[in-house]
């Protein structure tokens, strides 16, 4: 085992406007850090082999898997995860609204990385761009419950309202 | 014909028959209750929950399909600081029973695996430790010597004398087997002018949820209650067996459902998860969460999907009336049989589909492999048995040179034919299959598609069209399990659904679930819909919540397309007895007649006098407090339970020859789908795709699309990408998502849906199931459509998935 035990390294963070601070052995991987540590669930894990794309999480506004980074490299920097789409009364936010006026969701699992995967696209494209486009935006998460047909027009609906 | 008809369902069908004026909730377009948690990301799934002082269990899994276990050393593991134990099948053995099984046979499932392991991935270790990377890397340094043993990988080898045993004390790896005869099977083949014969082989594939399985044991040394936090599905139904398993009595095992992020099948026999969480529990003294990794998910939950090889006939006669069916299957059920043979049974309810056959021979045989067991998936054998049906009715289309839809058209049972009885004694309760052709032919202009498939040939561009149909039968009486033996050990169960409601003194309702939390479906959604339709009050006004296993009643979750129709005449039975209940109370306060009164806006008042009502609030505060305010023979409080049993069972007959009723609230679907393959790379785009489906009474459309789609995209998966894959040792060689594709958004079409209604008349409401329908059709469809736009080079397609590799294969020949 090469992990050194015992060993502990602070990483400082900002985590949906909020400066956090964790004391994490370096493997830890963001994931965890968020989960376990900052006790921010609504990151979900599905393979931790970085192909189901069910832990997207925006790092300074770039999708990336969760599983993937460790906690130290996102030292400093800015994170946006699913609890930070919300109002801070809960009210949903547009892309979220859209999400359930459209039956965007069925067992909510991969919803968070699909809003945040959607936040990311409709920043690039704010007109929503083409069916394909969005397809291809989300073609990184995987859903098995929706077959993704009212995902796409939950995203199109979001585009069409408008920021 | 005449239906026997149990009391239960007779009564809530009746009263719960459409007033005049119609519906106001049920059928409306509501966006689901459940949705603002997991929009927030607030689902708490399994692994979300904490509880103090949990520590988390990893598992090791055998690298060998087929091993003698010579020793394990786990000292070096247990060595490891943070770690507090090691649990071996050693372990397992001194301390429980084995898993709980249904099957036939001497064939013994153990939590941990003792003396040898029988499949890739089956458990032979635990760690649980202070957190989940050093119970990982416990598992590393635990040492396991094997004797490896030869494996036996097919059925067909598995049966022959000398193969390898699975489990020596069967001294058979053959099961079980048996053949169903329903009519005169042999005269009708013979008698017919014509046949075709089909050798069919469907594919072992799993649900695959994106959440896996996973529990979390508590044990309270102090009151010895063993509880477990599990995101299974059906814990009132048989988890409680579960009991047996850790040797403590029912009675203090609490089950505490946990939503789950999808099943699919793959969490209805939830059985070793939950079990070892409450071991591990039990050892450590103090709560252990274990939740599957995806590698352990894909290798050692219950493989969810048949592995099926069929020999496969239809006769009919010279114009396309189909005669007679035979089927014979050997299903290759891998290491286990825990569950039995439900999965054909299943598919007996609805073996001839919606077509008029008369004569149905069924062969089964049940092998053991070197492979994981077989769990549940969405169609539970029926999705495999329509895609079996659907290709021979297009070989013999093909063989009588007529079209795919009109072949169907000459078969379908007539909308005046209904309740239609079936060969094997099943019935379809009602039906109009000619309105749903007609519909999904409309909804995507067939001709002009038959001629854009024929222009686009004419340019050398492969176009096909495919046309299937399905029939959706739901809610199981558990029959299934039962009629393969001439002497079962029990009488079938009637598959219950329970519903307590409670207005509080607030006036606001509460209703309590007794066997599942969600999972993907609405469950939420759909009983505040039912309650708002009984009582008039506004949908999201309602509040939903579980009850734990030692609080519930009667309950059996979702599956086989059950749960909407089962819950809503549950919650129909409540609302009935509650609703009297506050008639009474009010007919006394407003001095009128209780006929008179109705529900309205959160109220109860006099028919045609807006002035004279109370509101619920108002009931409920005196149902409450104000005892002497209430008609004299009345108890305090405003609650009410029901259980509703399976509306519409019987038995089967004592020699097999009628099956009995058992699966007879039958859905009915049409799908039509345009494809055009790239004969290059094997790339199959999608020009077009309709589903028209009819399911009864539809309470929510927004959600039932949902339902349809993702089952249609499931489906596809089954049909285009998806299978175990097995090196010669046995490995599974794509246990992970890398390897094992799902359908992505990319692989999937535009689905558009529409919906007949034609309600079933001994259901809540009419309401059908509808939870399975999509997948139904799939397999069937892409292999009919692939095949046509293949013509040009005389492709049959016999095996599912119709891999891109395949495709090449077949032009490239």
């Amino acid at each position: 085992m090469s992990t050194a035990a015992g060993q502990r390294v602070t990483v400082h963070l900002e985590v949906n406007g909020l400066w956090r601070e964790a004391v994490v052995e370096p493997r830890r991987t963001l994931a965890d850090l968020l989960r376990e540590d900052l006790d921010l669930t609504g990151t979900h894990l599905a393979c931790e082999t970085g192909v189901c794309g069910n832990c997207n999480v925006l790092l300074d506004g770039e999708s990336v898997r969760a599983c993937l980074m460790f906690a130290v490299q996102a030292e400093g920097r800015s994170l946006l995860t699913v609890e930070g789409l919300a109002a801070d009364d809960g009210t949903l936010g547009d892309l979220q609204q859209a999400f359930h006026d459209h039956h965007g969701l069925q067992c909510g699992f991969c919803t968070p990385a699909m809003l945040l995967t959607a936040h990311e696209h409709l920043r690039e494209h704010p007109d929503g761009g083409t069916d394909e486009q969005i397809r291809e935006a989300i073609s990184g998460v995987l859903c098995r419950c929706t077959g993704y047909e009212q995902i796409i027009a939950s995203i199109r609906a979001a585009a069409e309202a408008g920021p | 014909m005449t239906v026997e008809q149990g009391p239960n369902g007779a009564r809530i069908a009746r009263e719960t028959a459409p007033p005049q004026g119609g519906r106001r909730w049920i059928g409306k377009r509501l966006n689901r209750v459940e949705d603002p948690r997991f929009l927030r990301g607030q689902g708490r799934y399994i692994d979300d929950i904490k509880l103090p002082g949990m520590a988390h269990a990893a598992v090791l899994g055998s690298p060998h399909a087929h091993a003698r276990i010579v020793s394990i050393d786990t000292r070096a593991a247990e060595r490891l600081p943070g770690v507090i134990a090691v649990v071996t099948g050693e372990d397992v053995a001194a301390r429980a029973a084995p898993l709980p099984s249904f099957g036939a046979g001497e064939i013994v499932q153990d939590m941990i695996a003792t003396e040898k392991v029988r499949y890739h991935g089956e458990t032979v270790a635990a760690v649980i430790a202070e957190d989940r990377y050093v119970a990982e890397d416990a598992c590393e340094l635990i040492d396991v010597v094997y004797e490896p043993l030869p494996v036996v990988l097919d059925p067909f080898t598995a049966r022959e004398d000398g193969a390898p045993l699975v489990h020596e004390a069967l001294g058979s790896n053959t099961a079980y087997e048996r053949t169903f005869t329903f009519g005169a099977v042999d005269d009708a083949f013979a008698a017919a002018p014509r046949s075709v014969r089909a050798r069919l082989r469907w594919p072992r594939s799993t649900g695959m949820p994106m959440d896996t399985n996973g529990a979390i044991g508590d044990y309270d040394a102090g009151t010895g209650v063993v509880t477990i936090h599990a995101n299974s599905m059906n814990f009132t139904y048989f988890l409680w067996l579960l009991a047996a398993t850790l040797k403590i009595p029912a009675s203090k095992l609490r089950l505490v459902p946990v939503g789950a992020g999808g099943s699919f099948g793959s969490k209805f026999f939830m059985h070793k998860v939950p079990a070892l969480a409450g071991l591990l529990s039990m050892i450590a003294g103090r709560p252990v969460k274990y939740v599957e990794d995806r590698t352990a998910h894909i290798l050692s939950n219950d493989h969810a999907g048949s592995d099926r090889h069929y020999d496969a006939a239809l006769a009919f006669d010279d114009d396309g009336t189909f005669r007679a069916l035979r089927i014979d299957c050997v299903d290759d059920y891998g290491a286990y049989l825990q569950f039995g043979t439900g999965t054909h049974g299943n598919a007996l309810s609805q073996v001839v589909g919606p077509y008029r056959i008369q004569h149905v021979e069924y062969s089964l045989a049940a092998v053991l492999t070197n492979k994981n067991q077989q769990g549940a998936y969405r169609g539970f054998g029926a999705e495999v048995s329509n895609w079996v049906l659907e290709r021979l009715v297009d070989l013999a289309a093909r063989e009588l040179d007529v079209d795919r839809v009109e072949i169907r058209r000459r078969n379908l049972i007539g909308a005046d034919e209904f309740p239609y009885r079936t060969p094997t004694g099943n019935i379809y309760d009602s039906g109009n299959y000619q309105g749903v052709l007609e519909q999904v032919l409309e909804a995507v202009d067939y001709p002009h598609w038959v001629a854009e498939r024929d222009r686009a040939r004419a340019e050398g561009r492969h176009v096909g069209i495919g046309v299937v149909a399905s029939n959706e039968r739901s809610v199981f009486s558990s029959t299934e399990f039962w009629f393969w033996f001439d002497e079962p050990d029990f009488t079938p169960t009637s598959s219950p659904e329970s519903a307590s409601l409670q207005i509080d003194p607030t006036g606001r309702i509460v209703v309590t679930l007794h066997s599942q939390a969600q999972w993907g479906n609405s469950p939420e959604t759909v009983v505040s819909q039912v309650v708002a339709e009984e009582f008039d009050v506004e949908p999201d006004s309602v509040l939903v919540t579980y009850a734990d296993s030692q609080h519930a009643l009667p309950g059996t979750g979702p599956g086989g397309s059950r749960f909407t129709v089962m819950v809503a005449g549950a919650v129909a039975g409540a609302s009935s007895t509650l609703k009297q209940k506050i008639r009474r109370i009010a007919a006394d306060k407003l001095e009128a007649n209780e006929d008179d009164l109705e529900f309205r806006n959160g109220a109860v008042g006099v028919i045609g006098t807006p002035d004279a009502e109370l509101s619920l609030a108002d009931v409920a505060m005196t149902a409450y407090m104000f005892r002497l305010d209430l008609p004299p023979d009345m108890e305090s409080g405003l609650s009410a339970q029901s259980t509703y049993d399976h509306p519409l069972t019987t038995l089967p007959s004592g020699d097999r020859s009628d099956l009995g009723i058992f699966y007879p609230f039958v859905g009915h679907a049409w799908h039509i789908a345009v494809v055009e393959v790239d004969p290059e790379t094997g790339k199959v785009d999608f020009l077009r795709y309709a589903a028209v489906h009819d399911a009864g009474t539809v309470v929510n459309p927004q959600s039932l699309d949902g339902q349809i789609i993702g089952g249609t995209v499931q489906g596809l998966g089954t049909a285009l990408y998806e299978q175990y894959l097995y090196d010669d040792q046995g490995r599974v060689r794509n246990a992970s998502f890398e390897h094992y594709h799902l359908p992505s958004s990319m692989d999937v079409p535009r689905i558009t849906v529409g919906h007949q209604e034609t309600p079933s008349p001994y259901t809540a409401y009419g309401i059908k199931g509808a939870g399975e329908g999509g997948r139904m059709l799939t397999p069937a469809i892409l292999s009919a459509a692939i095949e046509d736009a293949l013509q040009p080079y005389g492709v049959t397609i016999t095996t599912l998935p119709i891999t891109a590799e395949q495709i090449v294969a077949w032009t490239t020949a």
